[in-house]
């Protein structure tokens, strides 16, 4: 660790982590109560596990981002954090207040927790993924915004490197469009047209330039490649990710109450999302093939290459799977949706803080790279899980498809809870996949706590 | 034609271009592609449309001003023939001459950038949107993108003209303005394709 105020990422790290696990396990009880439909019921009801699923994704992947700002931005802008205390501090506050939201959720009922949070006085609860408290929701912003003025303070006095101003770039951009979370016109379609603005524009336009600045910081130091060559890959990728994501929003808006030519919009930029994913995994590739040293941290590597891969496939090829308005006439919030939402997920955004993570975690607790024995019980961590969500991804895709066909396709549709009887195979083969899942993810908390001595770098 | 008249900027090309004889750097390319994909696409798509209502395509494409167009694609051409001169220019180390072509070339982008916008007020005005036909759909959105592409090769080619004022480019380092010019030549080569297939061909 090059400056000591790095340290302060690491309890963001442990936080992700923990939350994951938790996100896991409402996992495993979702897939069951998809095919048990009363399985813990009532105390914890499917709709409550599903936001407390989705919620627990996004917090976690918040202190992910957050946690590799704060081990990031001072080695690019060579220069310590400019105040390691309000990271520490905004860390606590946003913990607990990630707690007390979930325990909310799970002990509180919902309209309960709504009037007691001031949901009455501006009503901003209720919509999927932005199911937050305003409490909690204006906590987000807090933090959000001290945690920005801090690594923005920290790159002002230091190197302003492009992979900086890219990562602070998103950072601002997220925080910027979740102020429409707050924003709920009672008018049902603007409602929903605003929604896309935090949801889409997050996950889709620049959630990507956080994930490719995190990318390219993993693959200088792992690679060893020219910083010039890794920008200006940078650069082209950014662009490409803001020309289609942005305009790609119209894929939502098909069958909502917006006007028809979002209908061509929609489906031309987002038929282009794919290709910012694949420059990212052609540059993952292509670095790591010029690399001019072998890091002892092969584990972390694998992690890039791995991002690369996935998210291509469950952001870029899944989106575009369904995201034709012709297509999506016929798919829209189908099973095909979960399919696409859940490899995306993992591809492009838990892997890219998986990679950090791996690369970071051991240097921020003293070593340039784990034991060879903790790296390969990584590395099973890493094809367990990957390999479990392929096949959660092509059991729902089968699923989408048997239930599109039945439900919206055929001579003779049929009801939807009909369907989700004939589905039922399918749901319980995702369900193995999602203990698989769960399987690779022990073992990645796992590798942690294997000691052995540090591997030698090796020159290429 | 594969011999360079100059070198590139050694440690450029030995970090991006896969060949020495590219022109400009190999980013630019992959951005020009890329746009050209997106143009592509959405040509696709009108062609696609149009095959599901000719008569009404036609209909509605009689409407547009053939002779603005007709002017602007001489405007462009002319424009992407001032870029290549200006980049002789530098080639040649006389940067001076180069920034005096880049005024031209910047002169005509803004002679595209007035017609276009009178061509959109009576449009406008006559209640021609995004919604009053799928034709117009098209016409507005095709026209509209390639206008956001010309505004920003217009930024580019600023860019460059104060590039040459301040004497940073010559024949060592032709990277920056073969990079911008190869973007302007695009910007033109699609208003070549698009003028055609949205106001002429029936």
């Amino acid at each position: 660790m090059k400056y000591k105020s790095q340290a302060v990422a690491m309890p963001y790290f442990i936080a992700a982590i923990g939350l994951f696990v938790g996100q896991i396990l409402f996992g495993l009880v979702l897939g069951l109560q998809y095919v048990v439909g009363d399985f813990l019921f009532p105390s914890i009801p499917f709709n409550i596990a599903r936001m407390v699923h989705t919620n627990l994704l996004i917090v976690w992947l918040l202190f992910g981002f957050m946690g590799s700002a704060y081990y990031l931005v001072p080695e690019e802008a060579e220069t310590e954090l400019y105040s390691p205390k309000l990271a520490l501090g905004l860390f606590w506050i946003f913990l607990a207040a990630g707690a007390l939201t979930i325990l909310g959720y799970l002990f509180v009922d919902y309209n309960t927790l709504a009037s007691a949070t001031g949901n009455d006085i501006l009503a901003t609860m209720g919509r999927e993924f932005l199911e937050q408290p305003l409490l909690t929701k204006i906590g987000i912003v807090v933090v959000a915004l001290a945690f920005l003025f801090n690594i923005s303070m920290t790159m002002l006095k230091g190197r302003k490197t492009v992979i900086n101003i890219v990562l602070l770039l998103g950072l601002w951009g997220l925080a910027v469009f979740f102020l429409f979370s707050f924003y709920n016109p009672t008018n049902l379609v603007m409602d929903k047209f605003y929604w896309w603005w935090v949801v889409h524009l997050w996950v889709e336009g620049v959630w990507e330039l956080i994930m490719a600045a995190l990318l390219a910081f993993v693959l200088i130091k792992v690679t060893g490649v020219d910083r010039e060559v890794i920008e200006k890959w940078l650069y082209v990728i950014i662009t490409l990710a803001l020309v289609t994501g942005i305009i790609g929003t119209g894929h939502h808006y098909f069958w909502i109450g917006t006007p028809a030519y979002w209908q061509w919009w929609g489906s031309i930029f987002s038929a282009l999302e794919p290709i910012p994913f694949f420059a990212m995994t052609v540059f993952a590739f292509n670095m790591v093939n010029r690399r001019r040293r072998e890091h002892p941290n092969r584990a972390a590597v694998l992690w890039a290459l791995g991002t690369g891969v996935m998210a291509f496939l469950g952001a870029g090829v899944w989106g575009f799977l369904h995201t034709l308005a012709p297509v999506n006439y016929y798919t829209h919030g189908s099973q095909i949706t979960a399919a696409h939402g859940h490899m995306a997920f993992y591809g492009a955004y838990v892997m890219v803080v998986i990679t950090i993570m791996s690369y970071a975690m051991p240097i921020l607790r003293g070593r340039q790279a784990n034991s060879n024995k903790a790296q390969v019980i990584e590395m099973w961590s890493f094809w367990i899980m990957t390999i479990s969500m392929v096949f959660i991804t092509l059991f729902l895709t089968g699923a989408g498809i048997l239930q599109v066909w039945l439900q919206r396709v055929s001579e003779d549709p049929m009801p939807f809870m009909m369907v989700q009887d004939q589905i039922a195979l399918f749901y319980w083969m995702r369900l193995w996949s999602g203990v698989g899942f769960a399987v690779g993810l022990v073992l990645y908390v796992v590798s942690f706590f294997i000691k052995g001595k540090e591997p030698e770098a090796v020159a290429a | 034609m594969n011999t360079p008249a100059y070198t590139l900027d050694a440690r450029a090309a030995d970090a991006t271009a896969p060949t020495p004889h590219l022109p400009g750097d190999l980013a630019i390319w992959i951005f020009i592609l890329a746009e050209l994909l997106a143009f592509g696409v959405f040509l696709v798509a009108y062609a696609f449309a149009r095959s599901g209502d000719v008569a009404g395509f036609d209909a509605r494409q009689l409407g547009l001003d053939r002779d603005a167009g007709a002017i602007n694609t001489v405007l462009l051409l002319t424009s992407s023939f001032f870029v290549v001169r200006a980049t002789q220019a530098v080639a040649a180390g006389a940067c001076a001459r180069a920034s005096g072509w880049l005024v031209g070339a910047i002169g005509c982008g803004l002679g595209f950038v007035v017609i276009k916008v009178f061509e959109y007020a009576e449009k406008f005005g006559a209640g021609v949107t995004l919604s009053s036909s799928t034709f117009d759909m098209f016409y507005l959105s095709l026209t509209f993108f390639h206008f956001m592409h010309v505004l920003l090769g217009l930024v580019i080619l600023a860019a460059l003209w104060l590039g040459t004022r301040q004497r940073r480019y010559g024949p060592d380092n032709m990277n920056g303005i073969e990079s911008g010019a190869a973007y302007w030549h695009m910007v033109d080569l699609v208003w070549l394709i698009l003028f055609p297939l949205v106001y002429v061909m029936r």
